[in-house]
């Protein structure tokens, strides 16, 4: 973990809701993708926890979707505008488990965190398919990113208005897979956690007070013992999941 | 002596500043980012007789200047505390530690603080009868006189380490409460714990926390502890621990001039890890700005 100030390269909108921001600054505790950091804002006593995008070059991205007051802040900033961050936060993916020909699965604004994950897979010789849901076209961001990075890309709108018609399990079952690593809602990781024929990485969402394993505030239990998502987690493993309800 | 050293039941602390139960872990995971060697000491993560899991998620709603968690005393459990965590502990931290204990009966705070009594680092033994998030125990010791006597007496029988007693703001007269832990043996009171607090979320129209309600802890609670504070100080004649809300030096002063020997700070940990160290480092130019040569003699300084 690091505390240290991030200058933002440029913050853009990619659909109604969703915006790129790019930051430079010290992104050394940044070691595997899947990690979050954590953003000071103005006036907000808690930090928000945004998921990496990409890390490279001292360049740090996110994609964030505006929810409430912090994310309505950060989409107002501009080039040049500094931000309080805490970096390398979070256990990130295991591509080790990966096999020859991964599948990730994001859904929405889950989508971000996958693809510096398809970015390192892709580098290590792997062939890496991506399936990427949204609610309708418009809200579809980061198809062309992903084909960029030479993944094969399919995209599920739930409404049917671009490529399949449904959600992610539907785009899924076309697709030969040796693991899976996903990031989304809770009832398409549920889902998921149904559908899939093999083993694979799960990233959930909790709220949290401090992001590094302070407060327990965001504790989960699993087959494996207690976990703080903000630290044991974001990902889990498929086979120490337990679902609360 | 420094000029910011003070002493703490007979326990000499280089500087005022303690980092409070369950913003601070058992201090490994802040040891990542700075020496916490620093700190006068801290206060590890609340414990109790049986592991305990704590509340169901979300825990943790934001407030202005401030939040609420309900975590609900999360740990291991004393027997894991003292066999796993402490030795952690010992390799990033060499100074005494204040370790802070929970319970749910008389018997419980008991067993606990027998056990951390023979473990050589814990230098206090805070005894939290004030927490708000657990059911049937904790926080209705620490409102009733009479009850937080009995818990004080049966730790003080276990015990020949230093016990303060940790106090809850949630009720009418703290001063009663605060003497009656006096009068049972306490070595000090520290306070105040968090304020019962709860947010409601618009969209769902349903409570942002599992637990419905809270501790409410943060800046936007300084004044109530610097009242409490001060009211428990010129009552009693024993050293106060203060804390709620602080965060910085000029806090650290002014809880000292309310009456603390000692000052806590803790939801600022989770917001700015490094805060407890910052505070440390701006001690002493704060100390010169209001002509204070040393810390040790200010405290009860606001009459």
């Amino acid at each position: 973990m690091k505390q240290s100030i991030f200058k933002i390269i440029e913050n853009t909108q990619l659909t109604s809701t969703v915006f790129k921001m790019k930051l430079s600054g010290d992104v050394s505790e940044i070691t595997s993708p899947g990690q979050f950091v954590n953003i000071k804002l103005e006036g907000l006593y808690l930090r928000r926890p945004i998921s990496v995008c990409d890390c490279e070059n001292g360049v740090l991205t996110l994609i964030y979707k505006v929810v409430g007051k912090g994310t309505e802040q950060m989409a107002k900033m501009t080039a040049g505008e500094e931000l309080d961050v805490l970096t390398g936060l979070g256990n990130g993916y295991n591509t080790a488990l990966s096999g020859d020909k991964p599948v990730l699965l994001g859904g929405g604004v889950g989508v971000p965190p996958l693809y510096m994950l398809a970015k390192k897979l892709i580098a290590e010789g792997k062939k890496v398919s991506v399936v990427l849901g949204f609610n309708t076209k418009d809200e579809i961001f980061c198809e062309e990113d992903f084909k960029a990075l030479g993944a094969d890309v399919s995209v599920a709108t739930a409404d049917g208005s671009y490529g399949v018609k449904g959600f992610v399990t539907d785009a899924l079952k076309d697709i030969d897979y040796t693991y899976f690593y996903t990031c989304g809602p809770e009832p398409m990781l549920k889902a998921l956690y149904k559908v899939t024929a093999t083993s694979g990485q799960f990233s959930f969402e909790e709220r949290m007070g401090c992001g590094f394993g302070a407060c327990m505030g965001c504790s989960c239990k699993t087959i494996t013992g207690y976990k703080r998502i903000c630290k044991d987690g974001p990902v889990l493993e498929k086979e120490e999941i337990l679902w609360e309800d | 002596m420094g000029r910011l050293s003070v002493d703490l039941c007979g326990i000499t602390l280089d500087n005022p500043v303690i980092p409070a139960s369950g913003t601070f872990g058992y201090g490994y995971e802040f040891a990542e980012i700075y020496d916490i060697n620093v700190l006068g000491t801290f206060s590890f993560k609340g414990t109790t007789k049986d592991p305990r899991f704590g509340n169901p998620t979300p825990r943790i709603a934001e407030c202005n200047a401030g939040m609420i968690n309900a975590v609900g005393l999360q740990n291991p459990g004393v027997e894991k505390v003292i066999s796993e965590e402490l030795p952690k502990l010992k390799k990033c931290f060499n100074k005494k530690v204040m370790a802070n204990v929970s319970g749910f009966a008389v018997e419980d705070y008991a067993y606990t603080c027998e056990k951390l009594d023979k473990e050589e680092q814990v230098g206090w033994l805070e005894v939290n009868v004030s927490c708000p998030n657990v059911h049937g125990g904790g926080m209705s010791f620490g409102t009733n006189p009479d009850a937080a006597a009995e818990v004080t007496a049966a730790v003080k029988k276990v015990t020949t380490k230093p016990v303060i007693i940790k106090l809850s703001p949630n009720v009418t007269d703290i001063v009663s409460i605060a003497k009656a832990c006096e009068d049972a043996g306490a070595d000090g009171i520290s306070l105040i714990n968090t304020l019962l607090g709860m947010r409601i979320d618009l969209k769902t129209k349903k409570p942002v926390i599992a637990n419905k309600m809270g501790g409410f802890s943060g800046s936007a609670i300084f004044p109530v502890a610097v009242r409490m504070v001060y009211q428990v100080a010129n009552a009693v004649n024993i050293p106060v621990v203060g804390m709620g809300g602080v965060s910085n030096a000029e806090d650290v002063i002014e809880l000292m001039l309310a009456g603390a020997t000692a000052v806590e700070v803790g939801a600022a940990n989770l917001i700015d890890p490094c805060v407890c160290r910052d505070i440390i480092n701006d001690l002493p130019s704060v100390m010169d700005k209001y002509g204070i040569n040393n810390l040790s003699e200010i405290i009860g300084g606001a009459k």
